[in-house]
């Protein structure tokens, strides 16, 4: 059985990994040079902090997992990231609005959880919240331009939005396990972001020219490791080295 | 007082020679300039602890520096190290040595100015690194490291990287 802080740790930090690894499928298929620089750039600061996170959940649980065994060595089921950010790319204009919805809730949580009582992630949240303001903003200017760009850019991006919207409702869920830690001034509970995530995301969307959708089906599950089909493929390609030669370096 | 002497001087040694350790991305600068270095202590027993911090969290630089250290300690006769990296407080580049700010210029590079404040980000004209112009812009914010941006200069019109202030 393991403790609390190990789950939330390896929730924020399998969110960050696997945001990482989608994003760094962009690397030479980008729309322009300078957008495969700066989606990799939100990767490498991404991958960054999954392996502060995933280092410190492997020190909490002290069964003996360092970064790379919980990045790995795990099946499916144990990871716990939101689906958002599991879902494939898409067109540009999806992975704008999905860097948008993510960018915009990890912004929050990272201020918020800045201040926490545990050191540690107090500590990442103070370091990773400068990068991801460059985050939200990198998408905020993208979701001006194509929203309120042309015909084509702004259909595009009204559907990004709308296939994303349902997915964003399982960032500010919030379970027994946050509220407890939340209690004790170490987690930031979701669902206190919200209201500054839709002030924020909804101001956007309006200056982009884009609608706000309605809010219908609530796709949920991966804090409790229920996964899209995608993420199986996507484990596939990130763990089969270290699966096929293991303790393999380079 | 003999003996904290003895014991005071090769902590000042050793410093200095961690200190000079380049930056692999930006070699003309130290991680001394850079700010990355935060802490040489050196025990009666020849062990020696180094505290670094990283620039972003993701910068790929931390593990050849970590390298780096280990390796000029063990030349100079301390083979037990520790390299830390450690977090909190976060680096800005406020660290920065103003010397390591004329080296970053003279190298083609724009060195940081002051940090922006609160969640509005203030832009300051960064003056072209080749021909001081101020007459510059941001061609994406995003550059060939996590530390830098892509500006182009439209009065001599060459492009150059500009160090981001965090």
């Amino acid at each position: 059985m393991t403790g609390p802080l190990f789950e939330y740790a390896l929730r924020l930090g399998d969110d960050a990994l696997i945001l990482a690894q989608r994003l760094g499928e962009w690397i030479s298929r980008a729309p322009e040079l300078e957008e495969d620089v700066a989606l990799a750039n939100i990767a490498l600061d991404l991958l960054g902090q999954a392996r502060s996170l995933l280092s410190y959940a492997g020190q909490v649980e002290g069964a003996g997992r360092d970064e790379d065994a919980l990045a790995y060595l795990r099946e499916e089921r144990q990871f716990r990231n939101v689906q958002l950010v599991e879902l494939p790319n898409g067109d540009f204009a999806r992975t704008i609005a999905r860097q948008l919805f993510f960018a915009t809730y990890q912004l929050g949580l990272y201020q918020a959880l800045a201040t926490s009582k545990d050191a540690t992630l107090a500590g990442v949240a103070g370091k990773a919240v400068k990068e991801v303001a460059y985050h939200a903003d990198h998408a905020t200017q993208w979701t001006l331009r194509l929203g309120d760009g042309t015909e084509e850019s702004h259909r595009r991006m009204q559907e990004a939005v709308d296939r994303l919207w349902p997915y964003t409702h399982e960032l500010f869920e919030s379970d027994e396990l946050v509220r407890g830690l939340a209690a004790e001034g170490v987690a930031v509970d979701p669902a206190t972001l919200r209201p500054a995530w839709q002030e924020q995301v909804t101001g956007v969307l309006a200056e982009a020219t884009l609608a706000v959708p309605e809010d219908d089906w609530r796709p949920t599950g991966g804090r409790r490791g229920i996964h899209t089909e995608h993420l199986g493929y996507l484990l596939a390609e990130m763990q089969y080295l270290p699966r096929a030669y293991p303790g393999a370096k380079w | 007082m003999v003996k904290a002497m003895a014991r005071s001087e090769p902590a000042d040694r050793l410093r200095e020679l961690v200190a000079q350790v380049p930056d692999p991305e930006i070699p003309v600068l130290t991680i001394a300039d850079l700010g990355v270095l935060r802490r040489v202590e050196v025990s009666d027993d020849g062990r020696v602890e180094v505290e670094i911090t990283p620039t972003y969290s993701g910068c790929p630089a931390m593990d050849t520096i970590r390298a780096d250290i280990v390796d000029r300690l063990a030349a100079a006769g301390y083979p037990d190290v520790e390299v830390r990296v450690v977090l909190s407080p976060a680096w800005t580049t406020d660290w920065m040595t103003e010397e390591g700010k004329h080296k970053l210029r003279e190298y083609g590079i724009a060195p940081p100015g002051p940090r922006p404040s609160g969640r509005v980000m203030v832009r300051l004209s960064v003056k072209c690194p080749r021909c001081g112009s101020p007459d510059t812009r941001e061609a994406s914010r995003f550059g060939s490291t996590a530390c830098k941006a892509l500006y182009a200069c439209d009065s001599c019109l060459e492009p150059f990287d500009h160090f981001k202030a965090i």
